[in-house]
């Protein structure tokens, strides 16, 4: 997988930090303005949680397995 | 909750908020992406079908294991469990560790020595033509069947849950799969499914992380599903199948054990090239053991986003679950429908899109799957030894890639065919026990003994092959031969399926080694690469201790054992 310029990690780490950014904005609106039909343990606001978490394993592996300069 | 929520379900179609469809739509952009990108590194046969053979562990393991987890066995396992309680997640258990480890310890080595392009490839080299094209026609017309069983299902399933036009769904998601496969042959679907393999995980994950913080825990959970449904025992996986009625499923365990777990199980993970083709496109020898060992890792706990979700719905749900053939009535759920509903009663806005994502996901890493199976065994074991032997590689790359469209089209026919003859649907794992179950026998003997001869390669499997389908006529003519075939009329069709692959193994194994005691053997010089005893093996004592798969093969099966007696 090395042999092609941008690796398969990378494109993941860049849709989970996407996602990431969606979902916890996502969240944070649900927060400020709640839903009038809520889903069962929407106090918990998962949404704000997980999209966290898929920002920061999105921008680990997007730092770690971003494509490399070509030395010329 | 109110009185009322007890007594109606609600609507069970999700409604998606416009930062779902960003999510959903955004996937579809981005494999497409990748398909495009991909095409460059695809121009020989080599790169196009077995993605160059330059896969690490990691990527070669996690596209093995996610071919594996198509949306159709994510949803149709949650319902089960739904039927038949924990005792499903022998699917995940004994129904695939042992084979995964095998495959990985005994098995990938002579097919990675002899460097064949796919399983019906080995068996040219080991019995000869008659045996290969056997396998590669019966794999070819079972995995495009399957494959348009699987877009059927899975269209119904985006109709009932979002409502979505179901010629709609067909058309969009099998066009994608069609053209990021068509661009970028095997290494965009492995490219795709290490994607898809995050995409369901992370998607599907919230449900039994949220439904054990509601229920207070997995004990918790457990005293709910009592409540629930009293008397009836869903918590254990082998207390209960001492006798065919002491379980739901109406499984003995020595069905469980050998028809599952050694014939189902052992056939479709060993020899199945749906799946063995990802780890064959690994590196080196070592990665493709390391990356099976991977996969099977995670298949051990798969059941944690397929069989929880399931048992959550037994526990939270404040109605029952009624069987597809009841679910016309009105207000009524599936049992197909227990994963949708919990993602349903979990997932806000986003979180809902990510979870159609992943069941989306699911559908297109197992259609992949499939294309990309059914193009190799049709280039390479059909097209080229039986139609036109000596074309360039670039017309066999050419081929690939037309073969990808047409697999997808033909796909397409199959499921508007299941359409109207929607008991085929049933049909899909007796397909699979037909022409799969046979040649595990086939491929192992030809392996380990050296005396299998050519002849009885052919013949043992077709002798599998008409088992299975006699067994199965006999039972469909008259009901009664379950208590032979099955041991009990209390056999369900699961139960069922377990005893005739048992059957047809038997048949398979028992015909191969009379034939063989009976015809000429090939000379041991051209058994080189292909048999034990006449192959040289690679010495793992060369790596240091963690760095050789037999050491995490033994902590794969330590923790697979320990799951077994933690859910005895």
């Amino acid at each position: 997988m090395e042999k092609h310029s941008i690796s398969v990690w990378f494109f993941i780490g860049a849709l989970l930090a996407i996602y990431g950014v969606l979902i916890l904005g996502s969240g944070i609106h649900e927060l400020l303005v709640p839903l009038d039909h809520t889903v069962a343990m929407s106090q918990l606001h998962i949404g704000i949680w997980w999209g966290s978490g898929m920002l920061l394993f999105g921008a680990v592996y997007i730092v770690r397995f971003r494509p490399k300069r070509k030395n010329p | 909750m109110t009185a009322a929520c007890f007594l109606q379900a609600p609507d069970s179609r999700l409604s998606l908020s416009p930062i779902d469809l960003v999510i959903i739509v955004l996937y579809f952009a981005l494999v497409l992406g990748l398909g495009v990108y991909l095409r460059r590194f695809t121009t020989t046969a080599e790169e196009f079908f077995m993605a160059g053979r330059e896969m690490t562990m990691w990527v070669a393991g996690l596209s093995f294991i996610s071919a594996n987890l198509g949306s159709l066995e994510m949803m149709g396992y949650a319902a089960a469990t739904y039927q038949y309680g924990i005792l499903v997640a022998h699917a995940y258990w004994i129904g695939a560790i042992p084979a995964i480890l095998f495959l990985a310890l005994v098995m990938l080595p002579f097919y990675y020595i002899c460097k064949t392009h796919s399983v019906p490839g080995y068996l040219k080299l080991r019995f000869g033509e008659g045996a290969r094209s056997l396998s590669a026609i019966s794999f070819a017309v079972m995995t495009i069947l399957m494959s348009g069983i699987n877009m059927y299902s899975m269209a119904i399933i985006m109709k009932v849950i979002l409502g979505w036009n179901i010629h709609f769904s067909i058309w969009v998601s099998s066009l994608t799969v069609a053209i990021y496969v068509m661009a970028g042959g095997l290494l965009s679907a492995i490219f795709n499914e290490v994607l898809q393999f995050f995409l369901i995980w992370i998607g599907c994950l919230v449900v039994p992380v949220v439904g054990l913080i509601e229920t207070g825990g997995w004990n918790g959970m457990v005293h709910r599903i009592q409540t629930n449904f009293p008397g009836q025992d869903f918590m254990h996986m082998w207390s209960t199948t001492g006798t065919f009625s002491g379980n739901p499923m109406g499984a003995h365990w020595t069905g469980i054990l050998f028809g599952w777990g050694l014939a189902i199980s052992f056939g479709y993970w060993t020899t199945d090239f749906l799946v063995v083709q990802r780890v064959m496109a690994a590196k080196d020898l070592r990665s493709a053991q390391l990356g099976t060992i991977i996969g099977a890792f995670f298949k051990m706990i798969v059941p944690l986003i397929v069989i929880v979700p399931g048992l959550l719905a037994l526990a939270v749900l404040p109605y029952h679950l009624v069987p597809e053939s009841q679910g016309g009535l009105p207000n009524a759920h599936t049992f197909n429908e227990a994963l949708p509903l919990m993602l349903a009663r979990y997932c806000g806005p986003g979180l809902l899109g990510l979870g159609v994502t992943a069941l989306v996901a699911g559908f297109m890493s197992g259609m992949a799957g499939n294309v990309t199976a059914f193009t190799t065994v049709w280039t390479y074991d059909i097209y080229r030894p039986l139609i036109w032997k000596e074309a360039s590689d670039a017309h066999y790359v050419s081929m690939g890639r037309w073969c990808s469209l047409l697999g997808v089209f033909v796909s397409i026919g199959t499921a508007y065919l299941v359409m109207n003859f929607s008991s085929i649907i049933v049909y899909a794992q007796v397909i699979f026990v037909f022409f799969i179950v046979p040649m595990f026998g086939t491929v192992i003997l030809g392996m380990l003994w050296k005396r299998t001869t050519p002849a009885a390669g052919f013949w043992g499997l077709l002798a599998g092959i008409l088992t299975s389908f006699a067994l199965w006529l006999w039972v469909k003519f008259d009901p009664v031969a379950l208590n032979y075939v099955a041991f009990s009329g209390y056999a369900k069709d699961m139960s069922e399926n377990m005893y005739r692959a048992m059957w047809s193994l038997i048949a398979n194994v028992l015909v191969t080694v009379v034939v063989s005691l009976v015809t000429k053997p090939k000379p041991d010089h051209e058994l080189k690469g292909l048999v034990y005893g006449m192959t040289d093996l690679p010495l793992e004592s060369a790596f240091p201790i963690f760095q050789r798969p037999i050491t995490w093969a033994a902590a794969v099966a330590l923790a697979f054992i320990a799951l077994n007696i933690l859910f005895w």
